[in-house]
């Protein structure tokens, strides 16, 4: 069987920087629940305005990685460095405070509150009412409706987002991630509920943030994604890594091929299943 | 019907988890215009005046339980905190404790039931009504135990003069339940508390994964459901000169009737004090109504229960025709 980590090895741009640590780095990150276990040892570089694609089989472990990256499980074992400090994450806001944003597949809005409301939640926008320190529901408002504003779009910020489109929807949980200058963005099937035309617009705004100098972590099932948005391929099964490729130094095929190789462990004939 | 389109669909209701439902405001004006055809007595001064005083207590014990339902839970225990804040008041009284003392007391106990809840409900997952049932009957319980059954009279004058005295004419528990409401007003729709209440019942793992506490907000909002049904339960002993093991029992019919008449939804996320003040109004109308028109207290038993599941079926078919559109 061949072994595509070290046929791909010396590929990282994380750890081929030199001088500039990753923005994150992995190293031997264990997660377990139970007797079960998740993650088994994982080692991952995130350079900084990278985007990297994770990509494995139901229950291979994605979905731990990317919340063990956003502050929801905290690691059995392991360390994590964000721009090489080591850094421990106990919850999601420790996250958002070293400039980690997460977009989860559900989208984690909540339906009663309006756009603005969730943009901001958790992170209100507060100005002195006497000797009270008050909600500033007017500067909420503004700022996202310029959020909106800036990716193109054109809908109420007032709004409950109970009443808006999953597209809709989508890009609110997207402003909400960019409102606070994120340095990684961490998405977990963020096509999965999209039409092909809000896809594409996700793409295009994920290149965007890129040129911004975001770095991208992108969970999918779905190959076209990971090969349009990524600049490296991580490759999960049975909570280890299984491999990493760069998609734009292979032909599409022969990136595929080698990814359904190292999601199933099995060769995958000419790379014609691809 | 154009007049009645533009009246149901003004923005003057306001949006989203906050808006009044107009429909309840037409119920109350239907309502008032019925009862003053069918009773001469009805649109008297003093027969108004009663029914504000009998909805000041209920009124403020629903302020607390309003938030804890927007928030998603439930509280049933409230009516124990109230008779178990005006027993330990009385008698700390008795006991040659001042009046401010003992309404400190009193409150801190309420507050001590609803943290007691709190914690049972946000900490060890227990269901709201499972443990808020079961502080319902250990309260209420510990209550007899501790008085031996007897009641308490009130003979502290200040204390008393809440429950008989008037400011300008208006009923001085009917002031404190405006300023309560008013400041349960003021703050919601200005502090993190009115909006954290709304996200944890709208989508509490939402909340949760914005970094948000939602187990030390849930923790809060029960403690101040707690202490608005003690202010509650110390109004009631000043109105009824004393304190009994036995009141306010089945007031938690009363309280969660009007919230979810005001429109609160049972699922949470929504719902507001305004509505549960509009809720209170048109319940007690009808429970004067009904008095007024001699309907047997029984019957009027029948009819809050009947009142209460429609506005829980309203409110169910109201959330399905949002969840199928």
């Amino acid at each position: 069987m061949p072994t595509p980590q070290s046929e791909m090895s010396g590929h990282n741009p994380g750890a081929d920087s030199g001088a500039r640590p990753p923005l994150i780095e992995l190293r031997g990150i264990t997660k377990k629940f139970g007797g079960y276990t998740a993650l088994d040892g994982v080692d991952l570089k995130i350079g900084e305005a990278e985007a990297v694609g994770i990509i494995g089989d139901n229950g291979a472990g994605k979905s731990t990685l990317v919340k063990v990256l956003s502050g929801v499980h905290r690691p059995s074992s392991g360390t994590m460095l964000f721009r090489g400090q080591k850094l421990t994450l106990g919850s999601p806001l420790d996250a958002r405070r070293n400039g980690v944003e997460m977009i989860y597949q559900d989208l984690a809005l909540c339906e009663d509150l309006d756009v603005a409301q969730n943009i901001f939640l958790g992170r209100e926008l507060k100005k002195n009412f006497g000797p009270f320190r008050v909600l500033d529901r007017q500067a909420m408002t503004e700022a996202a409706a310029n959020d909106i504003a800036d990716m193109g779009l054109d809908f109420d910020v007032e709004r409950e987002v109970g009443q808006l489109s999953g597209g809709e929807r989508q890009m609110v949980a997207v402003a909400r991630a960019l409102q606070f200058d994120p340095a990684a963005l961490l998405m977990d099937e963020p096509t999965a509920a999209l039409s092909a035309e809000k896809i594409r617009k996700l793409w295009e705004m994920i290149g965007r943030l890129k040129q911004r100098g975001v770095s991208i972590l992108l969970v999918s099932h779905r190959f076209t994604d990971i090969l349009n948005i990524c600049d490296r391929i991580v490759v999960v099964r049975a909570g280890r890594i299984a491999g990493e490729m760069m998609p734009h130094e292979l032909p599409p095929a022969q990136t595929m091929a080698m990814m359904t190789e190292m999601m199933t462990g099995d060769t995958v004939g000419n790379g014609a299943e691809a | 019907m154009n007049v009645l389109n533009s009246f149901m669909n003004s923005r003057i209701w306001g949006r989203g988890a906050t808006a009044l439902n107009p429909g309840l405001v037409l119920a109350v004006v239907v309502v008032f215009i019925a009862l003053s055809f069918i009773s001469p007595y009805f649109l008297t001064a003093t027969n108004l005046l009663n029914v504000a005083k009998a909805l000041v207590i209920v009124g403020i014990a629903a302020v607390g339980e309003t938030l804890v339902i927007i928030a998603g839970g439930f509280d049933l225990s409230i009516g124990s905190t109230m008779a178990a804040a005006g027993m330990l008041a009385a008698y700390m009284l008795d006991s040659g404790f001042g009046v401010a003392a003992a309404f400190c007391a009193a409150i801190g106990l309420g507050m001590s039931i609803g943290a007691t809840n709190g914690v049972l409900i946000s900490y060890f997952r227990i269901n709201p009504l499972i443990a808020t049932l079961a502080m319902l009957a250990i309260i209420r319980g510990l209550a007899f135990v501790i008085s031996n059954g007897r009641e308490i009279v009130i003979t502290n004058q200040t204390w008393l003069n809440l429950g008989t005295g008037k400011l300008a004419g208006i009923p001085y528990i009917v002031l404190i339940l405006v300023l309560v409401y008013l400041a349960f007003l003021l703050l919601l729709p200005r502090s993190t508390f009115g909006r954290y209440i709304y996200a944890i019942g709208s989508n509490a793992r939402a909340a949760r994964l914005a970094g948000i506490s939602t187990q030390r907000w849930r923790l809060l909002i029960y403690i101040t459901c707690g202490a608005t049904a003690a202010l509650a339960g110390l109004m009631l002993a000043a109105r009824t000169g004393n304190a009994r093991p036995a009141a306010a029992m089945g007031f938690e019919l009363d309280v969660i009737t009007a919230v979810i008449l005001g429109g609160a939804s049972l699922k949470g996320g929504r719902g507001t004090l305004l509505g549960t003040a509009i809720g209170l109004i048109l319940l007690f109308m009808i429970n004067n109504g009904l008095t007024l028109a001699q309907v047997p207290s029984f019957w009027q038993q029948v009819v809050k229960g009947g009142i209460l599941l429609a506005a829980v079926l309203y409110d169910e078919l109201r959330r399905g025709r949002v969840d199928d559109g």
